[in-house]
C-alpha cells in the first residue's frame, strides 16, 4: 500500500478505513456506499452483504470477500447459506430472485457487460425493476471498492480482527 | 427505495473536476480509459480490468515517469470509478431495453 500507511502508520484501523478517512474531500464514497448497503430496499440487509462477497469474489479481492461474507453471516445468522453461495452459486440454498440477481451481478462484474435477455431472466426469476436497480447499485460501490482494495493492497485481517470490522457494518454502516 | 443516481453523480464530478493534484485532462482520460500515454496507459487499463495485477513495480513506473502520490492516487481512483460506471450504465441500458422503460 503506497500512500496510506506512511499517513496513518501507528493507527490500528484495517486498510478500508484508512482509505475512507484518507484525502476524503476528493475520494469520499461512504455516503454512496451507506444508501446502496443500508438504504431502504426490498432486499435485506444480508442479502446486500452477501452481493457485496459475491461481487469480490468474481474480482478476487480477497479482503472484501472476507469482510463482506463475515457480515452476511453475521445478518442472516446462517453461516452455511453464505459459505455455500461464495462455493457455488447454483447448488446453494437461496430462494430463486436473489440466485438469479447474484448471476447477473456475476456477469457483469467478469465482463462488464450484461444484455436485455440477462435481465429479463432476473426479472422472470421474480426480482423486481428496483430489486434489480438496488443491487447495481451494490454492485457500483464493490466494483470500485474491490479495485482500490487490489491496488492499495488491503490486508486481510485475521479473524476476530474480521469479525470486529462486520459487527461494526452492521451497528454503524460505511459512513 | 434506495438510489444513488444524484450520489453517484456528485462522485463522479468531484473526482474529475473537484480539488486534485493531477490535471482534470489526466483524471478524465484515466476515467474514460482512452487517449493516456504510457506508462499511465498500462496502469489504468491494469486497474479497469486486472486490478488484482497492479504491482508495486506498475506503481513505480508512474512514480519514474514524475508523478506525485497525490497523483497516482487520483489516477488509480478515476480509473476504478470510470470502470464501475460504464458497467452500472451498461446494466442500467439492459434494464430499459428489457423494460421498455427509462
Amino acid at each position: 500500500m503506497f500512500v496510506l500507511i506512511r499517513v496513518f502508520s501507528g493507527h490500528p484501523v484495517v486498510d478500508a478505513v484508512k482509505l475512507a478517512l484518507y484525502r476524503p474531500s476528493f475520494y469520499r464514497a461512504g455516503g454512496l456506499t451507506q444508501e446502496a448497503m443500508r438504504g431502504p430496499s426490498d432486499w435485506s440487509v444480508a442479502d446486500r452483504e452477501l452481493m457485496a462477497a459475491y461481487i469480490s469474489k468474481m474480482n478476487e479481492t480477497e479482503f472484501c470477500v472476507a469482510a463482506h461474507t463475515a457480515t452476511s453471516v453475521l445478518a442472516y445468522n446462517d453461516g452455511a447459506k453464505v459459505s455455500a453461495t461464495v462455493a457455488d452459486l447454483e447448488t446453494a440454498p437461496l430462494g430463486e430472485p436473489l440466485r438469479a440477481t447474484l448471476r447477473m451481478l456475476g456477469k457483469l462484474t467478469r465482463e462488464s457487460n450484461v444484455d436485455a435477455d440477462d435481465i429479463r431472466r432476473v426479472l422472470a426469476a421474480g426480482a423486481s425493476e428496483q430489486q434489480i436497480k438496488d443491487a447495481l447499485a451494490v454492485a457500483f460501490a464493490f466494483n470500485v471498492t474491490d479495485r482500490l482494495a487490489d491496488v492499495f493492497d488491503f490486508a486481510v485481517d485475521d479473524p476476530a480482527a474480521i469479525n470486529a470490522g462486520a459487527k461494526y457494518l452492521l451497528a454503524r454502516g460505511y459512513r | 427505495m434506495s438510489d444513488i443516481t444524484s450520489l453517484h453523480s456528485s462522485l463522479v464530478a468531484r473526482v474529475l473536476e473537484g480539488e486534485g493534484q493531477a490535471s482534470p485532462e489526466i483524471r478524465r482520460t484515466a476515467f474514460d480509459n482512452e487517449r493516456l500515454a504510457e506508462p499511465v496507459r498500462t496502469v489504468v487499463d491494469k486497474v479497469a480490468h486486472r486490478a488484482r495485477m497492479v504491482t508495486d513495480a506498475d506503481i513505480g513506473t508512474l512514480r519514474k515517469a514524475g508523478l506525485s502520490e497525490d497523483q497516482i492516487y487520483e489516477i488509480v481512483v478515476c480509473a476504478a470509478i470510470g470502470q464501475a460506471t460504464r458497467q452500472y450504465q451498461n446494466a442500467l441500458a439492459a434494464l430499459s431495453a428489457a423494460t421498455g422503460r427509462n
